[in-house]
C-alpha cells in the first residue's frame, strides 16, 4: 500500500478543497476497485478522500428531470431503487451483476463509471439511457454526456480535483424497454468477456422503432455505442430479421482484443448473440 | 502515513482505537482487536472469506479501510452467537455438515445471516446467487445450500 | 496387530452422523488457523520473488534492505546450511533435500516466475514487503519453457543444471525429462494387430491448482537453545518437522511443530514453502518469532499445482466387447524440479479394466512452472480423462452400452494392475451396477430450452489410497469420558470419524470423547492427512488402542472382582464375569485401587490400503451460441467400504466432484509468452461458485475393505477423477464434437462447432 492520509469530509465543498490540494488525491466511494488498486500498487495516492459522508452524493431519486444517482450510491441501492421504480430494467440488471452481493453492497455505480474499465457492467446500461455525468471541482461544475466521459481503458476525462457528483438519466417514455446481458464463463463473479445493453422505444401507432440505443462492453478500449446498428434499427418494424441484421452491425462496432478472458473472434461472436438476445428481451418487455 | 482515532462498534461493543489510514478493516479486526475469526483468503474481494457486516450489509472487509469503520456498526462471526447459544444459522451448518475445513465458514456465517435477514424464504437459486461471492473448495456447496435451507426453516419457526 | 474384516453389521456408532467435536469452534470463529497464531514480540517476514520464469541469478544486493529501519534479518540461499543429497517422504510424494532447498529459495537459477530468491524479517508486514522489494537482483534471462513439447524438443535449454535423466534405465544428460519408465505386460503390438478396432487419441490438459481458500503460512521461533518451534498450515505436522529438519540440516528432535487447523490442502500442503524461511529468519533475528503469510497470487504461481501435460492413449477392442490391449504415454509436467505425479498416473490409468496385455510409459518432464505437488489423487484425474475419452469413443463407434462395456471389462479381485500389483476385494463392479440401476441413469435427459442442447456423460476412475503410519492415544477419565489424541490434521471432520471407531469398540458414546491433535512432541509419529488414509489408518490405530484399553480394563475388573482376567467378558460397553456386570463408564470411576488411570496407545504402519473406485454420471446443458455450459444433474457412485460418518463421506465425494468439474470446465493456467501465469487471482482462475453447481447426488456402495475391521476404505480422492471425462463426454454428446483438450471452456466449444 502507498502511504496515504485519509479524510472523510461531510460537505461537497470541503471534499473539493481537499481534492484540489497538490499531490495525488483519490476520491473513495465503495472502494472495491480503488482499495484493490492501492494494495497492488496499480494506483498511487497521497490522500484518500472518502465521499460517503456527503449527503448529496448518497442520494438517489427520481424527479421531473429524470433519475438522479449520486456518485456514492451503492449498486445494491441502485438495484433496489430501479427494480421498484421500473423503467430502467437494464440498469437494474447490471447492478446485480457487478462482482458479488458483498461487492454490490459497497461498490457504487459512480465508482464503476469512474473506474472506467471497458468491461464495466453498469456502463452500457447507463449509456443506452443517455446518462449525463455531472461533475464538480473547486473551480466549477460540468455536464458531460456519458459517452464522452471515457478516454481509454481505466481513464476518464475527469481533471485533477474533479469528481463525479451524480449521474442523471432522463426518464424514458412508457414505450421503452431495455435489457443488459453479459457473457461470463461461470455464472457469477467473472469480469464480462462481452456485454451488451440495448434499449428500444417503439411508437405503438406505427410499430416502428423510434429510438434504438445499443452499448457494448469489453470489446474496445472504452465502452462504446453501436451507432451503425442503432441507425439501422431506427425506423424499422422490429422483427427477428431486423434484430439479426442489427446484431451483425453491432459486431462492426466491436474492436476487441484477445486476452485471458477471451479471444477477439469469440468476443465478436458474443456481441452478435448478446445484441440479438437483449433486443429480443426488449421486444418481450414491450409486449 | 497518518493515524486516525476512530470509534467503531464491533459486535455490540464500542471500541475507540488508533488506526493507520492504510490498514484495512480486516487487518484491524484481526491484528488490533484480536478477532481472528474473519479470515484472509485473497485480499481482493474475490473469495468472501473476509465477509463481515457493516451497518447490517455484508461486505468484504479486505476492501474497507480501517478509518471507514468510524461510526459504523461491524458484525463479525464472533458476534453471531448469543450468550453461548449458537445462532440458528450456526446450528444449521454444524448439524448439516455445511463445513469441512472451516476456513470459509465465518464468511458463510455472515453472508447467510445477511441473506436470510433480507430474504427469509429464499429459493435454492436465490441462495446460490447470494452466496456466489463466498468460495468454498471443500464442500462443493451441496451441504452449504442445505444448511441455509435448514437455517431458514429454523428462523421462520422461531 | 493384523486387522481382519469383522463381518458384523449392527454398529452402534459407525454409520451415524454425529456433530463434529470442533464444529462449534469453526462456526464461531474460535478455531485457530496458522494465520491466527500470535506470539509475544512477533515480527513479520516477506519474500522477494523472481519476475522471470527462467533465469540465472548473477548477483543479489541486499544492502538497501539491511540498512532499512525496522528490518531484523535478510536471507538469501547462502544462509541455508549444506544439506544431504537425500530424498525423504513428504506424505503424497517425496522431497529431494537439495532440490527442495533450491525450491524454497533459489540458489543459482530461478526455475519459474515467483521462485523465491530472498527473504526479510521486519517489524511489520508493510516494512517487510517494502524491504524485500528493495533487494536488487541481477538476472540473466533465459528462454522460458512452458509445455512438455517445448521441454522435450531438440535443443531445448536445460532447466535443472546437472540433471541426469533416467530414461528407461539409461542415463541421459542435457535433458528436461527427469525420468522415463515403463510398465509392460504381454505383447501389445501383436494384440493391436489382432483387434477389430483400434482407437488412438492424444489428450492434453492445463496445469491446475488445488485452490484451497487459506493461503500458506508459517510462524517460527528459533529458541536460544536451538530448539525450533513451528506453526504452519499443513496436512501433517510430522511432514513439516522432517522437511524442515532435512532442509535446514537440523535434528528432528530439536523441532516441535504445533498443531493449527488447516484451511484446505488437497495435497498442496504436504510440501513446505515458508516454514524453513520463517525458521532461518527467526534465527538470524536473534530468536524473535517470525510469521509469514503468502499472498494469493504467489499461492497460484509459486506453490505446487497439479501437472498439465499430454497423454497418448491407444486401445484395441474386439467386436465382442472385450478390450484386447491398451498402450499409453503419459507426459506430465513436473514443473521447475523433477517429481510430477506421473508414477501414480501410471498406476491408475488402466486400473478400472481387466486387461490381457498393457504397456504404460511415463515421462516426468521439467518446465518453467512451479514445482508440481499432489492434488487429490495426483495423476489419476489426468489419466482417467485420457482413457475414459477413448473408451467412450469405442462405445460410440461399436454401439456398446457404456455401462455394460465397462462391466464386461471391469477390474475385480485378482486383476493385475498395470504396474503389476494384484487387486484384493474391490467394488468397481458394484459401482457400475449401482450406476446402471440409478435413478439418474434411468431418467431421460430432459429437454433443453431453445438454442441449448443437453448431453450425458459417464466415467469411472480409480485411486490406490494410502496406508502408512499413524498413532492414537486413549486416556479414560474417571468420569467415563475419553481423551483421544491422534496425529492426523483434521481437514474434514476426521477427529470425529476416528473417535467414532474407538467409540464403537468401547461402547462409550462418541459425544463423550474429547479428540485432539497434539504437537509433534506429544503424540507418536503420524503421516499426513492425505492419500485417503486418515479415517482408514488413524481409525485403525484408534481401533487398536481401544482394543488394548479393553484388555487393560479386563484385568482391572478381574482385580476388582478378584477373578481371572480370562473370565471377564466385554460386550456392548459392559464388562461381566460370574454373574456380575459393570458398564465401562461406571468402571472408569472405580479404577484407583486397581492401579490408577487406564490408558492405551497404538501405532500402525500399514503397507496396503483398500482401493477406491468411483463411477459418475454428468448431465450438462450447452448454450450452442455462446458455448456456455451448465451442469444440470450429477450423480457420484462410489465404493466407500463402510461409511463411518455418512454425511462427511458424502461431503468428501461432493467436494471432489466439484473440483473435478472446475478442472473440466474452466480452470487453467494462462501462461504468457514469457512464462508467467496471467490469471493468478480468484477472479480469473475460475473455480466453481455456488451458482455454478447443482446439488451433487451421491450413492455410496459398501464393499468392505478386508484390511480394516469395519471395512473402511479411503474415499477422499477418487471423486475428483471421473468428472473430467464425464463432463467432456456430456459436452460431446450435446455438441456432436469430441474434446481432447481441457478445460472444455466456452470459447473452445464455440470454436469446435464452427469447425
Amino acid at each position: 500500500m502507498p502511504n496515504f492520509d485519509y479524510e472523510a469530509p461531510t460537505s461537497l465543498m470541503s471534499a473539493l478543497e481537499l481534492l484540489a490540494q497538490p499531490g495525488e488525491n483519490r476520491p473513495l466511494a465503495g472502494g472495491t476497485d480503488v482499495i484493490d488498486q492501492l494494495k497492488s500498487n496499480r494506483r498511487n495516492a497521497d490522500l484518500v478522500v472518502d465521499l460517503k459522508r456527503i449527503p448529496e452524493l448518497l442520494n438517489i431519486e427520481s424527479n421531473g428531470s429524470g433519475l438522479h444517482v449520486g456518485s456514492a450510491v451503492s449498486c445494491t441501492e441502485v438495484h433496489n431503487f430501479t427494480t421498484e421504480k421500473g423503467g430502467f430494467a437494464a440498469l437494474a440488471e447490471s447492478t446485480e451483476l457487478v462482482g458479488s452481493v458483498h461487492i454490490q453492497n459497497r461498490g457504487s455505480v459512480g465508482g464503476n463509471v469512474c473506474n472506467a474499465a471497458p468491461s464495466a457492467d453498469t456502463i452500457p446500461s447507463l449509456l443506452i439511457h443517455e446518462a449525463v455525468a455531472h461533475t464538480a471541482s473547486a473551480s466549477g461544475e460540468r455536464e458531460i454526456p456519458l459517452i464522452d466521459f471515457f478516454a481509454g481503458p481505466g481513464q476518464t476525462v475527469l481533471e485533477k480535483g474533479e469528481i463525479l457528483k451524480e449521474l442523471v438519466l432522463p426518464t424514458p417514455s412508457a414505450n421503452t424497454a431495455s435489457a443488459y446481458l453479459r457473457f461470463i464463463p461461470r455464472n457469477e463473479m467473472d469480469i464480462a468477456v462481452a456485454g451488451v445493453g440495448s434499449l428500444i422505444e417503439v411508437d405503438p401507432s406505427t410499430n416502428l422503432v423510434t429510438k434504438a440505443r445499443i452499448a457494448l462492453a469489453s470489446v474496445a478500449p472504452t465502452p462504446v455505442r453501436a451507432y451503425a446498428a442503432e441507425e439501422f434499427l431506427e425506423g424499422t418494424k422490429i422483427d427477428a430479421d431486423a434484430i439479426d441484421k442489427t446484431a451483425d452491425l453491432a459486431v462492426g462496432s466491436a474492436v476487441p482484443i484477445t486476452d485471458v478472458r477471451g479471444s477477439a473472434e469469440y468476443r465478436k461472436e458474443l456481441i452478435r448473440v448478446l445484441t440479438r438476445r437483449t433486443l429480443t428481451i426488449c421486444l418481450e418487455r414491450l409486449a | 502515513m497518518s493515524k486516525k482515532q476512530i470509534k467503531t462498534t464491533v459486535n455490540g461493543v464500542e471500541h475507540e482505537i488508533l488506526v493507520d489510514s492504510t490498514w484495512t478493516l480486516l487487518e484491524t479486526l484481526r491484528d488490533q482487536l484480536k478477532l481472528t475469526g474473519t479470515k484472509e483468503g485473497c485480499s481482493n474481494g474475490n473469495c468472501g472469506a473476509c465477509t463481515v457486516m457493516v451497518d447490517g450489509q455484508s461486505s468484504c472487509s479486505c476492501l474497507v479501510l480501517a478509518p471507514e469503520a468510524n461510526g459504523r456498526e461491524i458484525t463479525t462471526v464472533e458476534g453471531l452467537a448469543d450468550h453461548g447459544h449458537l445462532s440458528p444459522v450456526q446450528d444449521a451448518f454444524v448439524e448439516n455438515s455445511g463445513l469441512q475445513c472451516g476456513f470459509c465458514t465465518p464468511g458463510f456465517m455472515i453472508a447467510t445471516t445477511a441473506l436470510l435477514n433480507d430474504n427469509p424464504h429464499p429459493t435454492e437459486n436465490e441462495i446460490r446467487l447470494k452466496l456466489a461471492g463466498n468460495l468454498c473448495r471443500c464442500t462443493g456447496y451441496d451441504k452449504i445450500v442445505r444448511s441455509v435451507q435448514d437455517a431458514a426453516e429454523r428462523l421462520n419457526k422461531a | 496387530m493384523v486387522a481382519t474384516y469383522d463381518t458384523k453389521t449392527d454398529y452402534k456408532v459407525i454409520g451415524n452422523s454425529p456433530i463434529r467435536h470442533d464444529g462449534v469452534d469453526k462456526v464461531t470463529g474460535r478455531a485457530i488457523y496458522g494465520g491466527d497464531v500470535k506470539a509475544p514480540g512477533l515480527i513479520w517476514g516477506d519474500v522477494l520473488r523472481s519476475p522471470h520464469a527462467h533465469a540465472r541469478i548473477k548477483s543479489i544486493d541486499t544492502s538497501a534492505a539491511e540498512a532499512m529501519d525496522g528490518v531484523f534479518a535478510v536471507l538469501t540461499h547462502g544462509d541455508f546450511p549444506q544439506t544431504d543429497d537425500k530424498t525423504i517422504d513428504a506424505g503424497e510424494g517425496t522431497v529431494n533435500l537439495r532440490r527442495g532447498q533450491s525450491n524454497v529459495m533459489a540458489d543459482k537459477k530461478v526455475h519459474y516466475k515467483g521462485h523465491v530468491v530472498a527473504a526479510v524479517a521486519a517489524v511489520d508486514r508493510n516494512t517487510a514487503q517494502v524491504a524485500a522489494q528493495a533487494i536488487k537482483v541481477e538476472y540473466e534471462v533465459l528462454p522460458a519453457i512452458s509445455d512438455v513439447d517445448a521441454a522435450m524438443a531438440e535443443g531445448a535449454p536445460q532447466i535443472l543444471d546437472g540433471l541426469v535423466g533416467d530414461h528407461l534405465g539409461e542415463s541421459v544428460e542435457n535433458t528436461n525429462v527427469a525420468r522415463v519408465f515403463r510398465h509392460e505386460f504381454g505383447n501389445v503390438d501383436d494384440a493391436f494387430a489382432n483387434s477389430d478396432l483400434v482407437i488412438e487419441r492424444t489428450v492434453s490438459m492445463s496445469m491446475v491448482h488445488q485452490g484451497y481458500i487459506e493461503p500458506h503460512n508459517a510462524t517460527a521461533i528459533w529458541g536460544q537453545d536451538d530448539n525450533l518451534t513451528v506453526w504452519s498450515s499443513t496436512q501433517g505436522s510430522f511432514g513439516v518437522r522432517s522437511q524442515v529438519a532435512g532442509l535446514l540440516h537440523h535434528p528432528e528432535s530439536k523441532i516441535k511443530v504445533n498443531y493449527v487447523e488447516i484451511g484446505g490442502g488437497f495435497g498442496g500442503k504436504t510440501v513446505v514453502y515458508l516454514a524453513p524461511i520463517a525458521a532461518l529468519l527467526s534465527r538470524k533475528a536473534g530468536g524473535r518469532p517470525v510469521k509469514l503469510v503468502m499472498d494469493r497470487s504467489s499461492v497460484f504461481e509459486a506453490t505446487g499445482p497439479a501437472p498439465g501435460g499430454k497423454i497418448r492413449m491407444k486401445i484395441g477392442v474386439n467386436k465382442d466387447g472385450k478390450i484386447q490391449a491398451a498402450d499409453t504415454d503419459l507426459m506430465l509436467e513436473a514443473g521447475g524440479f523433477p517429481g510430477s505425479a506421473v508414477g501414480a498416473a501410471a498406476i491408475c490409468v488402466f486400473a478400472c479394466y481387466n486387461l490381457p496385455v498393457s504397456r504404460i510409459t511415463g515421462y516426468d518432464v521439467l518446465v518453467n512452472k512451479p514445482k508440481s505437488a499432489a492434488y487429490r489423487a495426483p495423476g489419476s484425474p489426468q489419466a482417467s480423462f485420457a482413457i475414459e475419452t477413448v473408451i467412450d469413443e469405442i462405445c460410440d463407434e461399436l454401439g456398446f452400452d457404456k455401462i455394460q462395456f465397462r462391466l464386461d471389462n471391469a477390474a475385480h479381485e485378482g486383476t493385475r494392475r498395470g504396474d503389476g500389483v494384484q487387486f484384493i476385494r474391490v467394488g468397481l463392479e458394484e459401482c457400475l451396477v449401482a450406476a446402471k440401476e440409478s435413478d439418474h441413469w434411468n431418467s431421460p435427459l430432459g429437454d433443453a430450452p431453445a438454442g441449448k442442447k443437453r448431453g450425458r456423460g459417464i466415467a469411472s476412475a480409480y485411486w490406490m489410497n494410502g496406508g502408512g503410519k499413524s498413532t492414537c492415544d486413549l486416556m479414560l477419565q474417571d468420569d467415563g469420558t475419553v481423551m483421544l489424541n491422534e496425529g492426523s490434521a483434521d481437514i474434514g471432520g476426521t477427529r470425529t470419524s476416528i473417535a467414532m471407531q474407538a467409540a464403537e469398540v468401547l461402547g462409550i458414546p462418541v459425544e463423550d470423547f474429547h479428540p485432539s491433535i497434539p504437537d509433534t512432541e506429544s503424540i507418536g509419529f503420524t503421516g499426513v492427512t492425505g492419500g485417503s488414509r486418515t479415517t482408514y489408518t488413524t481409525g485403525l490405530a484408534a481401533y487398536n488402542a481401544a482394543q488394548k484399553l479393553v484388555v487393560e480394563l479386563k484385568s482391572r475388573v478381574a482385580d476388582l472382582w478378584e477373578t481371572e482376567a480370562s473370565n471377564v467378558e466385554f460386550a456392548d460397553g459392559v464388562f461381566s464375569a460370574n454373574g456380575d456386570s459393570i458398564g465401562i463408564q461406571e468402571l472408569a470411576g472405580k479404577l484407583d485401587p486397581t492401579g490408577g488411570p487406564a490408558t492405551a496407545t497404538a501405532s500402525v504402519n500399514l503397507a496396503e490400503a483398500g482401493n477406491a473406485y468411483g463411477v459418475q454420471i454428468c448431465d450438462l446443458e450447452v448454450d450452442l451460441e455462446t458455448g456456455k455450459t451448465d451442469v444440470v444433474r450429477y450423480t457420484a457412485i462410489q465404493d466407500v467400504g463402510k461409511a463411518v460418518h455418512p454425511q462427511y463421506a458424502e461431503g468428501q465425494i461432493q467436494g471432489g466432484v466439484v473440483q473435478g468439474l472446475g478442472w473440466a470446465l474452466n480452470e487453467e493456467y494462462f501462461i504468457t509468452d514469457d512464462g508467467a501465469m496471467a490469471n493468478r487471482s480468484f477472479l480469473d482462475y475460475r473455480m466453481p461458485t455456488s451458482l455454478d453447481m447443482p446439488m451433487i447426488d451421491t450413492i455410496m456402495v459398501e464393499v468392505p475393505n478386508p484390511l480394516h475391521p469395519y471395512g473402511v476404505r479411503g474415499i477422499g480422492e477418487v471423486p475428483i477423477c471421473p468428472p473430467l471425462s464425464a463432463a467432456a463426454q456430456a459436452i460431446k454428446e450435446a455438441v456432436g464434437k469430441p474434446f481432447y483438450e481441457l478445460p472444455v471452456k466456452p470459447g473452445r466449444i464455440l470454436e469446435a462447432q464452427n469447425d
